[in-house]
């Protein structure tokens, strides 16, 4: 099992530490998953200009045909004017239609306001599921007052990440047994 | 439709393509050389000939794992194998072309053919050769519609004044050698939108259409379109022929051909879009009322007519080489075709 954790802003810190501890865990519990990150903020990206994916170059190309060939996906993302950054929408604007057919989603959030606690629900589910996600349904999200100096100082916090990636990992594991026996099935 | 050399007395009619793909056999790993790839190619025309098929074309495409990139030279290989058979491009991208050049080489091919050779021109489904030709992927609607009118205008008229965007304008151009009968088939290629459907219509132009998987009634909904559109700018959609392009495969049963090809159009689609063709997506296709032909030879027949009656079409040509199939496996399906589908398509397709 490959799985990508994406963090899909340029700015901050506050996804970054979030997915650094997610990463950790996914490493500690399950040494046979492979677990590779993405931060955004360490890579190049242009925008999409609407060519197959693999026709994109350098980090464009690298970080679209890594999250590709993934498995399962952990989106780390920080919400900015109400909706998520412009950075990670262009990453699915970079990948095909059908792009995430076979793939687990799940989602963790950190944002300034406790008033963006539905911004996943109505604006980045709706992406993940017409790009035809397998999404984990609840989503960590995270607040300002979690953290103190690039740690998170909540364990609900943890106990809710490490609740995520049990999730990630097991319904990957599921939906890859159902759809295997599926095709046994199919006699080609 | 005798303009464009469709005769509806005959039936449908039965063509081959291949986009000219490299790959390797996935079955055994084995990819043969680009010399013995071009060369089973127009082995395979000259075969298609002898089975009675009408018609067969090359495509061009100039990214990784294909070869037939000068597709035209290719196809006067073609033209000078066979002496029946109609031989196209499928497609020629005339986005990144020089209009007068493509009309020259076909206008040779169609000469040395003796008057078999038609053009259908598309505007790639990839953008690589933007680059690799020189041009700005940004211009990718205009230089498509530019260039089309361009190559149906010097078809028209041999001596050609003409003004545009992305080529030096044209003052009393005689664009030589001419078609053998003075003009020569033009068709426009046609995705899976429907918008792009309509644009042939409004163009008064012939359509081929790529229906490779998926119901029979979505292509449908894109057929009428086409012809809603051309009747509204004043065409006989009566008078235009429509064509259209698929998955093909034949076994002697539906779990055969399943078998023999799934491997196939999966590694294909793996290596050429990034990703595989899934298997549930594949089984439905079997379904009668899905436009994949792989099944059968009576399975195929049915879905066959059954896209006839829907569409109303003229042409229908079969993609079966897609993802390195071996020689052998191909010529087994020319037999098929020849011995089994062909006679009965014809027989229930011939207009009286």
């Amino acid at each position: 099992m490959k799985i990508v954790g994406l963090s899909g802003s340029i700015v901050g810190s506050k996804t970054r530490t979030a997915m650094d501890y997610m990463i950790n865990e996914t490493i500690k519990k399950y040494p046979d998953v492979e677990v590779v990150l993405i931060d955004l903020a360490d890579y190049v990206v242009q925008f999409s200009d609407g060519r197959n994916y693999l026709e994109y170059e350098g980090d464009t190309g690298f970080v679209t045909k890594t999250i590709m060939e993934a498995d399962a996906i952990i989106i780390g993302t920080p919400i900015f004017q109400a909706s998520i950054p412009a950075t990670l929408k262009n990453i699915f604007d970079l990948l095909p239609v059908n792009a995430f057919r076979d793939k687990v989603v799940s989602m963790l959030v950190t944002a300034g306001s406790p008033k963006h606690y539905l911004i996943v629900e109505q604006q980045l589910k709706p992406i993940l599921a017409y790009m035809k996600a397998q999404i984990v349904q609840t989503y960590v999200f995270i607040e300002e007052k979690d953290f103190h100096r690039k740690e998170i100082v909540n364990d609900d916090v943890l106990f809710r990440i490490d609740r995520l990636v049990e999730d990630t990992v097991v319904l990957t594991e599921t939906y890859t047994t159902i759809r295997e026996a599926k095709e046994e099935t199919y006699d080609f | 439709m005798e303009k464009y050399r469709i005769d509806q007395s005959k039936g449908l009619e039965f063509g081959l393509y291949t986009l000219g793909d490299h790959i390797g056999d996935p079955f055994t790993g084995e990819r043969i050389s680009a010399e013995q790839r071009i060369h089973e190619i127009i082995d395979l025309a000259k075969l298609a000939e002898q089975a009675g098929i009408d018609f067969f074309s090359v495509g061009e495409s100039h990214q990784e794992y294909f070869a037939t990139q000068a597709h035209s030279v290719v196809l006067a290989a073609i033209a000078q194998a066979t002496s029946k058979i109609k031989i196209a491009s499928s497609s020629t991208i005339i986005s990144t072309s020089d209009p007068v050049r493509v009309f020259e080489d076909f206008a040779t091919i169609d000469l040395i053919s003796k008057g078999r050779a038609e053009i259908i021109a598309g505007r790639a489904s990839r953008i690589g050769l933007f680059d690799l030709l020189g041009y700005d992927v940004r211009d990718y609607e205009e230089l498509y519609e530019e260039k089309f009118e361009l190559l149906l205008k010097i078809s028209k008229e041999e001596v050609v004044n003409w003004k545009g965007k992305f080529r030096a304008p044209l003052n009393n151009a005689r664009v030589i050698p001419r078609p053998q009968n003075g003009s020569m088939p033009i068709w426009r290629a046609v995705g899976g939108h429907a918008a792009s459907a309509i644009k042939a219509g409004y163009a008064g132009v012939p359509m081929f259409l790529a229906a490779l998987g998926g119901p029979a009634t979505s292509f449908k909904a894109t057929i009428d379109a086409y012809r809603e559109a051309a009747d509204s700018k004043g065409f006989d959609s009566k008078t235009l022929p429509v064509a259209t392009a698929g998955f093909f495969y034949a076994a002697e049963t539906t779990q055969q051909a399943q078998k023999e090809t799934y491997s196939h159009i999966n590694q294909g689609m793996q290596l050429i879009n990034g990703r595989g063709y899934p298997k549930q997506h594949f089984a439905q296709g079997a379904d009668s009322r899905d436009v994949m032909n792989i099944g059968s030879p009576q399975q195929i027949i049915e879905k066959i007519l059954y896209q006839h009656e829907l569409f109303g079409h003229q042409r229908y040509i079969a993609q079966m080489d897609f993802g390195g199939v071996p020689y052998e496996r191909l010529m087994k399906n020319i037999e098929l075709i020849g011995t089994e589908i062909l006679p009965a398509i014809k027989k229930y397709t011939a207009k009286k």
